[in-house]
């Protein structure tokens, strides 16, 4: 049973790594915990379901086009919330990720409404493969695969492209960047788009096994965003890896100790990191120099 | 005769201070000229509108001949000026060798999916990097930086980091180097040192440089001409000589009582 809850464990936990990733990217960038990126993955989300669904198209099309919606979407709020705020704050850049998140939460209601829809999948969750005492869906180790594939491209990306190499200095200094000749804006919009598409494909890989509606990623945002803090808010990897352990200690304990209380023990699990190291488990605890 | 480099009538001002106040200055291509004047007295300003950090108010900027007053920091160093801080601007978390690696962004033209083939026999992007790499080599050897290399750059002394923001902003290949106090919180040693360097930079390299600088040996041994501001308005601008004798330049860094006394 151990390696069963383990497995299945990971394969959650790749979810909350994805959505912890994208809300570390932003908040290395904008300096802001984006309380919108869960709306932002559900409403992507939802474009692939209309695509799929109403409109017919195949599942590679619709897909593809939910990708490139988020892509749209994740600049247009840059663009038009973010970059508009006048010398902000933490505080002010908050209200306003929270505000177009209910922007986008009542938007998804009035066209999409409270139904409970379950979004079409071409990978099965009751196909199943055993993988010695343990059971895994075909959907489970898709989930697993392509959180690993994503996790290893923006890895090079941030390494070796141009782009992610200038994504990394307007993070660490912005305006050393900008008088080195970086777009730092445009850099800031290419951010955004990153960061909604990898939310996206996390909204997509959870519709299946749970249901599409507005509230689709209310839970899942909080925990991305318990292993984000987890990990460490300033680091990639350290996010990622949080996501992993938040999904295999809440497997764990709803396993072993309590199913109803499941969903606590993410809570628990941050109110003990944030007593021992603030600054998330794989931090460097950086002071900046003024 | 189509300029070099030259301000016209700079203003700007924040509040109800006037930082910098009607300036004007014009640079022969190859030379240095400085910029001195007491702190506070808007030298950095002056820097950060010719940027694009900040937009003046009114006046102009002029290089070869381009109005590029209100262009954007990146617009400008595309342009050709690169630029070092008072206060290290450095990416902290990276190394030497990446620090000045970025110096070279404007030159790079590798996108995403060239990038992603670089280990095709071949490549146009792999021989882009090995060009890039080489220029960044030649400045490490300039400025004797090889010790630190590999290192982080957060972490190494302040001499040090103002060296290695020297070369990252050599690395832009500029045609007009701005230098903010370059040599502050340097020693003795290492200030001769950074004197033969600006005269390499000047000689071999062939950029032009405006400093900003309150080591006067420094100015007066480095400078073929100097603009004296003070409260953001020109005092006077000559050669060292002329600028050193000038009355208002005693009283602006000596005070009053003490001007009269040393012209006594």
């Amino acid at each position: 049973m151990f390696f069963q809850l383990l497995v299945s464990g990971l394969s959650f936990g790749s979810l909350y790594a994805l959505i912890a990733l994208a809300m570390v990217i932003i908040y290395k960038a904008s300096e802001v915990p984006n309380f919108g990126q869960g709306e932002m993955a559900m409403i992507s989300t939802f474009v692939a379901y209309t695509l799929l669904v109403s409109h017919e198209y195949s599942y590679a099309i619709s897909f593809v086009g939910a990708l490139v919606f988020a892509a749209f979407l994740g600049v247009f709020l840059e663009f038009v919330f973010l970059r508009r705020a006048k010398d902000p704050n933490i505080l002010s850049l908050i209200l306003i990720t929270l505000g177009f998140q209910m922007i986008i939460y009542g938007l998804a209601s009035w066209k999409w409404g409270a139904d409970q829809r379950s979004l079409p999948f071409p990978i099965s969750d009751f196909d199943i493969v055993h993988l010695g005492p343990a059971v895994l869906s075909y959907l489970n180790i898709a989930t697993l695969l392509i959180a690993l594939l994503l996790m290893s491209m923006l890895y090079l990306f941030f390494k070796y492209t141009k782009v992610g190499i200038a994504m990394k200095a307007t993070q660490q200094n912005a305006v050393a960047a900008r008088i080195n000749g970086i777009r730092t804006n445009r850099i800031l919009a290419i951010t955004w788009a990153m960061s909604s598409i990898i939310g996206a494909v996390a909204g997509m890989l959870l519709a299946p096994i749970a249901t599409l509606d507005p509230n689709l990623m209310l839970d899942p945002l909080v925990k991305g965003f318990a292993a984000a803090v987890l990990g460490g808010m300033t680091t990639l990897v350290g996010a990622a890896i949080g996501g992993y352990i938040l999904g295999v200690i809440e497997n764990l304990f709803g396993g072993y100790v309590s199913l109803e209380f499941k969903s606590i023990v993410a809570f628990m699990v941050i109110v003990v990191v944030l007593c021992f190291k603030p600054s998330g488990l794989f931090a460097r605890h950086y002071v900046r120099k003024v | 005769m189509k300029a070099f480099f030259s301000i016209e009538n700079l203003s700007i001002s924040f509040g109800g201070l006037t930082a910098v106040d009607r300036v004007s200055l014009d640079v022969t291509p190859g030379t240095v000229f400085s910029i001195i004047g007491p702190n506070g007295a808007g030298k950095t300003t002056i820097f950060n509108c010719i940027s694009g950090l900040y937009r003046p108010d009114s006046g102009r900027i002029i290089f070869k001949g381009e109005d590029i007053t209100n262009y954007k920091p990146h617009k400008i160093a595309q342009k050709g000026i690169a630029r070092t801080f008072q206060n290290i601007e450095l990416f902290s978390r990276m190394t030497t060798m990446e620090n000045l690696m970025l110096g070279r962004h404007i030159h790079m033209k590798t996108g995403v999916w060239s990038g992603a083939t670089f280990f095709r026999k071949g490549s146009k992007a792999a021989q882009e990097e090995m060009r890039h790499r080489e220029r960044v080599e030649r400045i490490i050897d300039l400025l004797d930086l090889q010790s630190s290399r590999n290192q982080f750059v957060g972490g190494l002394p302040y001499g040090m980091q103002k060296l290695i923001e020297l070369g990252r902003a050599l690395a832009l290949e500029p045609e007009l180097l701005l230098l903010d106090e370059p040599s502050a919180g340097m020693n003795s040693e290492e200030r001769q040192d950074l004197i033969f360097w600006i005269k390499d930079i000047q000689d071999e390299l062939g950029i032009t440089i405006l400093l900003i600088e309150h080591d006067m040996r420094m100015v007066m041994d480095i400078s073929d001409r100097i603009l004296v501001i003070n409260f953001g308005k020109p005092i006077t601008e000559g050669g060292p000589q002329e600028v050193q004798q000038h009355p208002d330049v005693l009283k602006a860094y000596l005070g009053e009582d003490e001007a009269l006394e040393h012209a006594a």
